[in-house]
């Protein structure tokens, strides 16, 4: 027999569990800096539309959202069930979508105006009719980069 | 006489730092904002002097959706789903000659070269927002499709692959000219 074995002592030792808090931390310190905290409240019903030929958004920093969709059941007694436009945290005509876009260019640095990127988060059930009335009122303030906010899928399958 | 001072028990560490953990879990989120992107044309306050040349019809392809969500593309009517290949075989047409690295029919009745071949898209106010992003999706689809078909016959892989330099020039060689005309309402929303 091997010289090895000891007598006795069948158990196995105790994982020793020092080390988990160290784990722990390590991935609590990965979630906490990743984390984005949703900054606003949807008073719309927005579904993005799906699309295969997307693009990611560079600087979120330099993305301001344009929520176009139905209003929630909550407001509809108010606001009617068309689509409704959302810029901050309420609804806003489409006349508001200047001061919005000064206020954002406010509130950036000036070399950073050019790069400013309008995101469109439309409902798929909005007509084109009010997002064509924003399009005009960002052609007017000049606020020409914008884009479509979908999601992306590998493969669409369009049934008319 | 130094007294020893006890040790502190760090046994629970691992409890509060998972309960930290999971409260950072549950309220992430990564979504990254993915989407279409466009460059609207500027304002233009009062009419140019020197007009811009005409374009030939037949350098035009017209994508015009109506409020019922119905597609005519050049003067026909196709579902969504043709408009991919109908938009490369558009494209890809080299009607004059001058484009060498297209593989197209060469129809004289439709586009010369990529350079000259302008898509235009029209809408009605009631159309459906779904239906604009497909057909914007397609149109870039079939732009990328001609692309990477390009760049496999030049490089031997696909535009991803590519360098920055190698991707610039396959861009310049189809471009993305999609215009939009200003919307009609004939629906009356």
């Amino acid at each position: 027999m091997s010289k090895f074995r000891k007598e006795g002592s069948k158990e196995t030792p105790a994982i020793s569990t020092s080390s988990l808090p160290d784990i722990v931390f390590m991935l609590l310190f990965f979630f906490m800096t990743t984390t984005t905290m949703r900054e606003q409240d949807l008073v719309v019903k927005v579904i993005q539309p799906k699309a295969t030929e997307v693009k990611k958004l560079e600087k979120k920093s330099l993305v301001s959202n344009i929520y176009v969709g139905q209003p929630l059941r909550s407001y509809q007694s108010k606001f009617g069930t068309e689509g409704a436009i959302q810029l901050n945290d309420f609804f806003a005509s489409v006349s508001d979508i200047k001061d919005f876009i000064f206020a954002e260019r406010e509130s950036r640095k000036e070399e950073e105006i050019p790069m400013l990127t309008t995101n469109i988060k439309a409902d798929v059930d909005v007509k084109m009719g009010i997002i064509t009335d924003i399009k005009q009122e960002l052609r007017k303030v000049q606020a020409l980069k914008i884009n479509y906010a979908t999601v992306e899928v590998e493969e669409l399958d369009y049934q008319d | 006489m130094a007294r020893k001072v006890p040790e502190v028990n760090a046994g629970s560490m691992a409890d509060i730092a998972f309960m930290l953990l999971i409260f950072f879990l549950v309220t992430t989120t990564m979504d990254v904002d993915t989407g279409i992107s466009r460059k609207l044309p500027p304002m233009q306050e009062e009419e140019l002097e020197n007009k811009p040349p005409p374009i030939k019809e037949k350098n035009l392809f017209e994508v015009i959706a109506n409020v019922n969500d119905q597609l005519l593309v050049e003067g026909n009517l196709m579902s969504v789903n043709d408009l991919r290949d109908a938009t490369k075989e558009f494209l890809n047409n080299n009607g004059d000659g001058t484009c060498d690295y297209c593989t197209g029919r060469r129809d004289p009745h439709s586009s010369d070269n990529p350079y000259k071949a302008i898509i235009t898209v029209q809408n009605d106010r009631g159309t459906s927002y779904n239906l604009y992003i497909a057909v914007q999706n397609e149109l870039v689809a079939a732009i990328n499709e001609l692309r990477d078909e390009l760049a496999m016959r030049m490089y031997g892989m696909p535009m991803a692959e590519l360098n920055e330099v190698d991707a610039k020039k396959i861009q310049k060689m189809f471009p993305q000219k999609i215009s939009e005309a200003e919307p009609v309402n004939l629906s009356g929303n």
